[in-house]
């Protein structure tokens, strides 16, 4: 039996900073120390990416903040437009994306974090870029802070960032060695939430229960999003579901609709509890063309949306880009316009195009997301060549038990060549052995050689799926990059 | 007459944390290939266990809140039930908060005493909110060779004489970090703390598991050897990276 952790568990290794540091103390005594922690954490930018040890996405907020505490939270208060943060367990690169290019359209200039930088430090790299030696923002009124923040990092962020809108996407397992239980990071939104100011607008989804019922502590407005399509139902439960009953009575949730793992019209037999009604509802999705389409429903009226993205995910991904955008006080017609320029983000659904073949790279960590992109995948009308890369870095989580709970059985049905490989690739290999894998998959460790041999499987013409965990995608990625057309990531716009 | 193993799979929907699924997954495969059919009965909370309506009861591992829910089932019937299967000599399988539950109570970090099934002389106490968790690669050895697994626990687990350690720890933790033992064993009931899954990984000891729960009813069963290089390549991989990754045992 696992056990609940401190109301606010942080990631091992983590070395965020208590909410209790002076948001901006003593930093204003000394300007001319936030001009040294800016030069800091620009240099050690710089020698990261010469280095090539990363995009230099984390290092120099991490450099920076530990000569000045109070900079972030200097540098958030410059922001015009103010900021928004997204959390949850998936969906937080992508409905980001999406909620900066709905900025974007409104004609605010998004200030976002990048490249799944999640966790204070990559907020604070983000804003240091956008800033003056002096610790001013550039075009600071026109600003607005789109950003993306890890589970339990959210009460720091919070706290320094003090952002007009908080948006919850999902709660599912994800990192058990990493995050202690799903239960302790429900009960760390929970303290945020409790403690945070009245003027907060919180943005919920409706379908899944551990988020809908963040509303009982939520200072102020809330905004629902929710699907209202059942034929986006699933005929049976999946395995990957966490949320099977009622906290308050004990009960078993009910449900008349389930779109993914837990997510979906739920209700409680004995409490009565039930999914909320949602404000920000899609009805009818259709895919059509390599695009999504749905009706969304809103309390400002109708807008249609068109996604050049695929799966139920995504759909969720921008009702709550939408939600967002509402509450945010955008227009309709912009977030309309918004959502249909977005493109993929870093490694979710990304595509390259190496010799002849088309690559599609779609991140798979934990199992509700990767559940999600097995589906998306197997509804697909092609032959299924997978390049499956399995790391147990602690930015993927050293536990791998996790692949267990996903359902590769989705695709191992039907035809196509398994390449796998990643610092755990042989417990991939069991699990697809279990999976009914007909015929044995190959093991390569050498990720540069498993590309290639994934690439020679794949039919000039084909599509080749590579579904990496975190470390594993920026790898992958980096090959793909070199090989066929994209940007490197610290590049992208 | 094809052989049925009749396997009761305990709270399957809420104790299921780390990849459980896939140990049921392993021993109907294991089955399977033996011309032996796995019948699974999961068994919720509320459910009535039928003390000699089976060869094998297994229980998964789960999250804090599930715990006092079980612990009140398994206080009502299930317990004492597990109990008599548990002297009969009836094939058990714990993981994790399964086996913590397998013990006779369960200290939480706030000091209540959970009572559990007593399958097993053993006890377990959570030091405190503040205690660091055990987690990490675990490499232990037991009489079928080393047994491999992550493990993940804030309880540390302490055995009374009535129980025996189903292995030492070469690299991790264990039931507590101090003195070495990982699980336990009574009779033909058995618990670690090794999840990954468990099972697919260990196919020696899931063939010994098989074994035993075969044997109350079929007397000595010879088992089909299988092809486990798929198997051993991963439990090789994963000894690998207890040995690089995690502390030798104290003891």
């Amino acid at each position: 039996m696992t056990n609940r952790l401190p109301a606010q568990v942080r990631p091992t290794g983590s070395s965020e900073r208590p909410p209790s540091q002076p948001r901006t103390g003593p930093a204003l005594l000394s300007p001319l120390r936030r001009s040294a922690a800016l030069l800091a954490g620009r240099a050690a930018g710089v020698a990261s990416r010469t280095l090539r040890r990363g995009g230099g996405t984390a290092l120099p907020g991490l450099v920076a903040e530990a000569l000045d505490p109070g900079l972030a939270a200097g540098l958030a208060s410059q922001l015009g437009g103010g900021c928004l943060i997204v959390t949850g367990t998936n969906g937080k690169t992508t409905t980001a994306r999406m909620i900066a290019g709905i900025a974007a359209t409104a004609g605010l200039e998004p200030l976002p974090n990048r490249s799944g930088s999640n966790l204070m430090r990559g907020v604070t790299t983000a804003l240091m870029a956008e800033a003056s030696l002096g610790g001013r923002l550039r075009n600071g009124s026109r600003r607005l802070g789109v950003f993306e923040v890890d589970e339990t990092t959210l009460p720091y962020a919070v706290e320094a960032l003090q952002p007009r809108v908080l948006l919850f996407t999902n709660l599912f397992r994800d990192q058990l060695d990493r995050y202690g239980e799903v239960d302790s990071v429900a009960a760390c939104w929970r303290g945020t939430l409790e403690s945070a100011d009245r003027s907060l607008a919180v943005v919920l989804n409706a379908d899944d229960p551990s988020v809908a019922t963040l509303a009982d502590v939520a200072p102020g407005q809330v905004t629902y999003y929710g699907l209202d399509d059942p034929s986006a139902g699933l005929a049976c439960a999946e395995h990957a579901a966490d949320a099977r009953w009622c906290p308050s009575c004990g009960s078993d949730y009910g449900y008349s609709l389930l779109f993914y793992g837990h997510v979906g019209h739920w209700s409680c037999p004995g409490c009565g509890r039930r999914r909320p009604e949602p404000q920000v509802r899609a009805l009818g999705i259709t895919e059509e063309g390599g695009r999504t389409l749905a009706s969304v429903e809103t309390p400002a009226g109708r807008l249609s949306m068109s996604l050049a993205l695929s799966g139920v995910y995504n759909v969720y991904n921008a009702l709550a880009a939408a939600a967002a955008g509402l509450a945010l006080g955008l227009s309709l017609e912009t977030i309309e316009r918004g959502l249909s320029t977005v493109t993929a983000a870093f490694g979710r659904q990304e595509s390259f195009e190496v010799d002849g073949r088309r690559v599609l790279v779609l991140l798979g960590k934990n199992p509700a997301g990767l559940n999600q992109v097995l589906r998306t995948i197997a509804t697909a009308e092609t032959e299924k060549h997978m390049f499956v890369l399995l790391d147990d870095d602690i930015a993927d989580g050293r536990d791998v038990s996790w692949i267990w709970d996903a359902d590769f059985e989705l695709l191992t049905g039907q035809p196509g060549a398994w390449v796998l490989s990643g610092t755990r690739a042989e417990d991939l290999a069991l699990r697809l052995k279990y999976a009914g894998l007909e015929k044995p998959a190959a093991v390569e460790h050498d990720v540069e050689a498993a590309l290639e041999r994934a690439l020679r499987q794949t039919p000039v013409g084909g599509l080749l799926h590579v579904v990496p965990t975190y470390t594993a995608m920026l790898q992958v990625r980096e090959l793909l990059a070199r090989r066929g057309r994209r940007a490197h990531y610290w590049e992208e716009p | 007459m094809r052989k049925v193993l009749r396997l009761a799979h305990l709270y399957p929907r809420v104790m299921n944390i780390y990849g459980d699924r896939g140990n049921i997954l392993c021993l109907r495969r294991r089955c399977e290939a033996r011309d032996i059919e796995l019948a699974v009965e999961d068994l919720d909370l509320g459910d009535r266990l039928d003390s000699s309506g089976y060869d094998l009861i297994f229980m998964g591992g789960g999250q804090d809140r599930e715990q006092r829910r079980i612990a009140e089932d398994l206080a009502v019937g299930k317990g004492e039930a597990l109990r008599k299967a548990a002297e009969d000599g009836v094939a058990m399988l714990a993981i994790c908060g399964g086996y913590q539950l397998f013990g006779r109570y369960y200290r939480t970090a706030a000091g209540d005493d959970l009572p559990g099934a007593a399958v097993f002389d053993a006890w377990t106490v959570h030091p405190g909110e503040g205690a660091r968790r055990c987690i990490g690669d675990m490499a232990a050895r037991w009489e079928g060779g080393t047994l491999v697994g992550f493990e993940n626990h804030g309880g540390r687990t302490f055995l009374g004489a009535g129980a025996q350690p189903l292995a030492r720890v070469e690299r991790g933790f264990g039931n507590n970090g101090k003195d070495g033992a990982e699980g336990a064993v009574y009779k033909n009931a058995y618990g670690t703390y090794l999840h990954g899954a468990l099972l697919p990984k260990n196919p020696r000891f899931t063939d010994h598991i098989l074994r035993i729960a075969l044997g109350r009813r079929h007397g000595q069963v010879e088992l089909l050897p299988l092809d486990d290089s798929v198997e051993e390549a991963a439990h090789a991989a994963a000894l690998r990276v207890a040995r690089r990754r995690s502390p030798p045992a104290r003891r």
